[in-house]
């Protein structure tokens, strides 16, 4: 991190400290979209179609069906997680 | 158009014909009205509509700016062919949302000026930057309208049942006509509308095929559950082709990676759906908005592999083994000659032959040959005659045992493994499923004027960047600074007329299928503003020279790599025999051929639609590297990055 951004001084202590756990937020969800699309749909998807989802391979419905439910679900968690940091250090817009 | 001439007028509409001009026509009805009513008289508006849209409004907006012919036409069509290896388009254009959502449409929110290029041209205080950004929102949204083009082409061909290029030349009229009247307000409401539209005639076909073919009338459910997998890759093992669930059938692994990265990054990069995001009130409602969209493309995205499927099994079971009852053979001159099967069968194949031997001979275009089929069940496939009339399917009887067959043969007459079908383009699988499948004509009159629906609102969404980076980042910038109100809309409505005739072109000398032309879209936004815009936000360090550099080497780059890929299809004229004629980059020349076979990614070189990301990954380089170099940015710049971290006190956007 850049130094100017350690500057101890109120509002901008808490909008470091605001950005830090953001940018926690965002790595965890995109570590998930990354094993998501990456992992099990490309790279697995072999090995993951020895499992069966129905009639199909679960690597080809993973990458077919499975990715899309859950990439909704991310970007769902993700505005309802921010909201939530939002009111905590207070950055919002008032509602 | 011959028929309604020569015949009483009543009788030359066929019911489906009937109900498509009524769908078509009270779907655009409603289009106008809504255009009409929110008609717009500032530039603020014309650009981005005012902050006054709520986020279920701009999510349905954005699904439908998003969901363009690429999703509607051409993916499914293109999955269908492709079996597992089609997900990347899925993955891409899902998995890119999420990128757009998490790391760049909140704080572009809080930015809050009309365009891309503002801030591209903001954050790195730079004219240059600026203009260089508006140069690659030009190309990226040429490159996604010519897709958009091919697209109503395509509609317009099968249910005027006239060539393509009339096709592409009547939808540039109609695409012109409401981006000129609508502008940006003009257009969310409208898109609100044409969302409904084309999700609704997606879905009713879908439904309709899952619960003929499976025990579920979910499509998502029975793609799972039923039996037609199975019975799908047997099939296409009997023709000689492979499994349809098989991975990497089609595309290496490399491939498959490279163009699902391309499509995802370039997602995030596109200027016309990262503008959606300044019509919603404030960084919260644009978070929301974001829901709102990925779950309305979701319900799409979900039913088109299972429509492809389902389509690429209805296609083989009615088209295999369909026995010919009439050839009609057309000479480019004109003249016709008709054969009845079994009757004439062999003087027909005779003539046949003999015409074409002429036409070799003499260098002329070859005759069209249409047959009339009855399926293995002897019912009348009217739709393969119809796609044979406008040159987009291609029947070969070459075995000439009076039935097409599609197994895949060596003894074909030149020695290549082919089967009876000379031509298929994928664009026509969606649009022709329903009446393979003898769905009702009220149905398949839906598709097409959800097809158009895909198709305008993206396109419209598309010009007006267009128009915004000519005129309002380019023109008005720097030749005109003190244009009025008018004078400015007045500029912006030239510009989208200049995009329509440039993506006109492109829709008439395609470089691929529609899906494949809206890839390259993707990978050129991917290697250009991808990268500037992510490190502007979570790089405080990128300056300048670095992001200016990258994107330009970044748009270069894949551009020229795209053009080579595919100057045969983009340039026919500069070739003496185009049809044959192989681009100046041929596929065992790719980036990478056999380089990669030992990391088991396989030997294909990278095909086009995934340079985007060899781009992207120089752009990065090139940006970081630079920048290490060079000056860090002024501090204004760095105030103006962390006041864009916090959402509060997002304002309206603003002309600066």
């Amino acid at each position: 991190m850049n130094p100017e951004e350690k500057e101890p001084l109120g509002s901008t202590e808490n909008a470091h400290r605001y950005w830090i756990a953001n940018l926690k937020i965002v790595s965890v969800l995109m570590g998930i979209w990354f094993l998501v699309a990456y992992v099990a749909s490309i790279f697995g998807i072999e090995w993951l179609n020895q499992f069966k989802i129905g009639n199909l391979g679960l690597g080809f419905w993973m990458a077919q069906q499975g990715s899309i439910f859950i990439f909704v679900i991310l970007v769902f968690v993700y505005a309802i997680w921010m909201d939530w940091l939002d009111r905590k250090h207070e950055v919002g817009d008032s509602k | 158009m011959k028929a309604i001439l020569n015949t009483p007028l009543i009788a030359a509409f066929t019911e489906t014909e009937i109900w498509t001009w009524a769908f078509v026509g009270l779907t655009f009805a409603l289009y106008a009205y809504i255009g009409w009513r929110s008609r717009v008289k500032n530039s603020a508006e014309f650009y981005v509509a005012g902050q006054g849209v709520p986020a279920i409004a701009n999510g349905a907006a954005t699904a439908a700016d998003w969901m363009s012919a690429a999703s509607f036409i051409g993916m499914a069509g293109l999955i269908s062919f492709l079996g597992s290896d089609g997900s990347v388009y899925l993955m891409g254009w899902t998995g890119g949302y999420v990128l757009l959502a998490l790391l760049l449409a909140p704080y572009l929110r809080k930015f809050g000026h009309y365009t891309v290029p503002d801030f591209i041209g903001a954050r790195y205080y730079s004219e240059t930057a600026r203009v260089v950004a508006a140069i690659c929102a030009i190309f990226v949204s040429i490159t996604y309208v010519a897709g958009q083009m091919k697209g109503v082409g395509i509609v317009f061909s099968r249910f005027l049942e006239v060539d393509l290029t009339y096709g592409v030349i009547i939808g540039m009229f109609i695409v012109g006509f409401f981006a000129i009247v609508g502008g940006m307000k003009g257009i969310t409401w409208t898109q609100v509308a044409q969302y409904f539209v084309l999700i609704l005639a997606f879905l009713i076909p879908s439904v309709a095929i899952s619960g003929l073919l499976t025990d579920s009338s979910i499509p998502q459910v029975g793609f799972a559950s039923s039996d037609i997998s199975g019975k799908l890759n047997t099939a296409l093992i009997e023709l000689g082709e492979k499994e349809y669930t098989q991975p990497f059938s089609n595309f290496s692994k490399l491939n498959v990676f490279c163009i699902a990265a391309a499509l995802m990054f370039g997602t995030a990069g596109l200027p016309h759906v990262i503008v959606r995001f300044y019509t919603v009130k404030d960084v919260r409602a644009a978070r929301y908005s974001a829901v709102w969209a990925i779950l309305f493309i979701a319900i799409l995205y979900t039913t088109a592999p299972a429509l492809g499927m389902f389509a690429r099994y209805n296609l083989i079971t009615t088209l295999h083994q369909s026995s010919i009852q009439n050839v009609i053979v057309e000479s480019p001159s004109g003249a016709t000659e008709s054969f009845d099967f079994p009757a004439q069968k062999s003087a027909a194949q005779e003539f046949i032959l003999q015409s074409r031997t002429t036409a070799a001979a003499n260098k002329t275009p070859l005759p069209k040959v249409v047959y009339s089929l009855h399926s293995p069940e002897g019912k009348p496939l009217d739709w393969a005659t119809r796609w044979q009339n406008t040159g987009l399917l291609a029947l070969d009887d070459w075995d000439g045992d009076g039935s097409i067959s599609l197994k895949l043969r060596q003894e074909s007459p030149g020695g290549q493994k082919r089967s009876e079908i000379a031509k298929i383009d994928k664009d026509i699988i969606v649009l022709s499923t329903p009446e393979v499948a003898q769905l009702p004509p009220w149905v398949i009159a839906l598709v097409a004027a959800g097809g158009l629906a895909a198709a305008l609102s993206t396109a419209a969404g598309l010009l007006l960047v267009i128009s915004s980076s000519l005129a309002h980042d380019l023109y008005v910038r720097y030749l005109m600074p003190d244009a009025t109100e008018s004078q400015k809309v007045m500029i912006g409505r030239i510009a989208i007329l200049f995009g329509i005739l440039a993506a006109g072109y492109f829709g008439i000398n395609p470089p691929g299928f529609v899906s494949e032309v809206v890839a390259f879209a993707f990978g050129l936004a991917a290697a250009s503003f991808f990268p500037a815009i992510f490190l502007g936000i979570f790089y405080k360090r990128t300056n300048r020279a670095g992001a200016t550099l990258g994107m330009i080497i970044g748009l270069a780059f894949t551009l020229v790599y795209i053009v080579l890929c595919t100057s045969n299809k983009l340039f026919p004229m500069l070739y003496d025999d185009p049809k044959n004629a192989l681009p100046l980059l041929t596929e065992s020349n790719y980036l990478f051929a056999g380089w990669l076979g030992g990391l088991g990614l396989g030997e294909q070189g990278i095909r086009p639609q995934g340079i985007g990301t060899v781009g992207m990954i120089l752009n990065f380089i090139v940006t970081l590297t630079v920048s290490s170099l060079t000056a860090p940015p002024p501090k204004d710049v760095i105030d103006l990055v962390e006041s864009v971290r916090v959402p509060r006190g997002a304002g309206t956007a603003s002309d600066h």
